[in-house]
């Protein structure tokens, strides 16, 4: 990326931080974040106890001093178990996220600016992947080629795709006839410094305020395909995971199935919170609110 | 709005016709062999091909698939790997399940979530609004199978007002109707965080236009200006949204019905997954992408009926 780029890339981050700042509510959503991301990354050091180590004579057990959350049917810590999972589903949805942005947000910019017939297979395509509901295309996919974590990724990517082109391709049209790309052309600029230089600047500022919306949507469906059963293996603890073996035992423990539902909860909240802060924020209409 | 029916109608086809290719291909470019499901592990060279042979999985790859859309397009989606029924069958036996589902959630959506939703327009930056937009942030943050837990948990197994497991006997009315309660409430309400959101901020946007500003300032009734006025502009994107949401309604019906144990569309597409029934997963997704598309088609069309512009283009 050249210097311009960089600089217009650090100046919609600027923007979109100092937006965060001035927000009650998106800076509230983005705390739950990053404390929610904090323990997920420092689960070896915070978690109380070993994740898979099971203990017989724990099973089930309600909370103690020592098991602050309780143990599950194997008698693992549900604790420990909550903070390591919370790395799985962080992991696979942060990921998916930032492929559909780079593959989604390059395939709006790429048909917005070079229009016609390529714009329009481009955005067909995209139709046509809109016409499955996500959390049945994630099903299909994980089903059909197997429950890794590459996989999953693979099947939530497949559903963020496309709404990354719509929002890209809008704003790409719109500025590619303003009079700056025009004079960025007369200068005899190449179409790629105009796209990364002139274009993706003015488009990035939609696709952050996207990204922490599609970012819960990502948790959700992984954790509604651990849920069904088609997350990551266990014994790897995964919320969505946790959740379908407490609902086993929903009758007798329902902790089990609750403690990891608050956990998705919260980290859904806040990203819910900074989204519709950001949104507010970079709509000029809404910024006075 | 005849000319513009058409227009929208033809470009669904090619969407559907791609949509199917998508869903052929994809059912076959996925590893394992559906033989193995009917004759298990250790079926010998022979048995495997007599019935590739019958399934047809022996022809070239071309002819399979001009078949298989010819039979699609004429309505026949074939037969279970698993039950050897016809899959039309099997899915209108648990079809009016599923229907009865999306539409009460869609039903308590639109008839809660839009009157919420122009209130707090109306009352913005007053204490209704601020309840109804932590409503709305609550409401989308929970997924699906989450809230029917908790529902379950409460109103099931806690105050024992619902049933445990959804499955209404049949030809009794009162208990398919207690069955459907716990299932579309939560779907429901969900439902109403979109819809309230959406009205309210369109709600807003119409609010500042200068034809609303003259409607009050020749002194137009509050009540008039919002139902007569407002209402229809501000209905476009609520509309949008109910036809977007259709494909989330469709994974949280998935999952609701996985929860409460309720037979539809969801249990059936899992119970394929798990017995690996190809045929079944293939017919499904198949159902699932026309109803999203033609949807998507009545979408647009009443688009055309709330907004005359839209015809024009």
């Amino acid at each position: 990326m050249s210097a311009v780029a960089a600089a217009s890339a650090r100046g919609a981050w600027a923007h979109l931080a100092s937006g965060i700042r001035r927000h009650k509510m998106a800076s509230f959503g983005a705390g739950i974040v990053v404390l929610v991301a904090l323990s997920a990354l420092l689960a070896p050091w915070l978690a109380p106890h070993d994740p898979l180590e099971q203990d017989v004579l724990l099973r089930l057990a309600q909370p103690t001093a020592d098991f602050p959350l309780g143990n599950d049917s194997f008698g693992r810590d549900i604790l420990s178990r909550i903070l390591w999972g919370g790395r799985v589903s962080l992991y696979v949805s942060t990921l998916a996220v930032l492929i559909a942005i780079i593959v989604g947000g390059a395939l709006g910019i790429l048909a917005g600016y070079i229009g016609g017939l390529f714009d329009r297979i481009v955005m067909a395509a995209m139709d046509v992947l809109l016409s499955f509901p996500t959390l049945v295309m994630g099903l299909l996919v994980v089903a059909m080629l197997g429950p890794t974590v590459g996989n999953l990724i693979l099947a939530i990517t497949l559903t963020a795709v496309a709404p990354f082109a719509r929002i890209a391709r809008a704003p790409t049209l719109a500025v590619k006839e303003r009079d700056f790309v025009e004079a960025g052309r007369a200068l005899g600029f190449s179409n790629l410094r105009l796209m990364v230089v002139h274009i993706l600047p003015n488009v990035v500022d939609d696709i952050l305020v996207m990204a922490a919306l599609w970012l819960a949507t990502a948790i959700r469906t992984e954790a509604s395909l651990s849920f069904i059963g088609l997350g990551v293996r266990p014994p790897t603890a995964t919320w969505g995971g946790m959740i379908r073996e407490g609902f086993e035992n929903i009758l007798d423990s329902p902790w089990l199935a609750i403690f990891p539902s608050l956990a998705i909860l919260v980290v859904m909240f806040g990203l819910n919170m900074l989204g519709d802060g950001l949104r507010d924020t970079s709509d000029p209409r809404l910024r006075h609110e | 709005m005849l000319i513009y029916i058409v227009k929208r109608l033809l470009v669904a086809v090619p969407t559907l016709l791609a949509v199917l290719t998508v869903v052929f291909f994809f059912v076959r470019i996925a590893p394992g062999d559906p033989t193995f499901i009917i004759l298990g592990d250790q079926a010998s060279q022979q048995a495997i091909a007599a019935v590739h042979h019958e399934l047809g999985l022996d022809r070239p790859m071309l002819v399979q698939y001009l078949d298989f859309m010819s039979t699609v397009l004429q309505g026949d989606l074939g037969n279970s790997l698993v039950t050897h029924r016809p899959i039309w069958n099997e899915v209108a036996n648990v079809l009016p399940y599923t229907i009865e589902l999306t539409l009460s959630a869609l039903f308590i959506g639109v008839v809660l979530g839009l009157p919420l939703g122009i209130a707090a327009a109306r009352h913005r930056n007053e204490t209704l609004d601020y309840a109804a937009r932590i409503f709305s942030l609550l409401g989308l943050s929970f997924p699906a199978f989450v809230s029917a837990i908790m529902l379950l948990l409460a109103f099931a197994i806690e105050l024992h007002w619902f049933p445990v497991i959804s499955e209404a006997r049949t030809g009794d009315p009162l208990s398919r109707v207690s069955a459907l309660v716990l299932p579309a409430v939560n779907l429901g309400l969900i439902m109403v965080a979109y819809v309230m959101r959406v009205a309210r901020s369109s709600m807003l946007g119409v609010l500042g236009e200068d034809y609303i500003r003259t409607a009050r300032s020749k002194g137009v009734p509050a009540r008039v200006v919002i139902w007569r006025h407002a209402l229809g502009n501000a209905l476009i994107p609520v509309v949008t949204v109910v036809g977007l949401y259709l494909g989330v309604l469709i994974g949280n019906s998935v999952l609701t019905e996985i929860v409460f144990n309720r037979p539809g569309l969801g249990k059936l597409i899992v119970n394929s997954l798990n017995q690996r029934d190809y045929t079944m997963l293939e017919g499904l997704m198949v159902i699932y992408a026309f109803i999203i598309v033609i949807v998507n088609l009545l979408t647009d069309l009443t688009y055309g009926l709330v907004d005359p512009r839209v015809r024009q283009r």
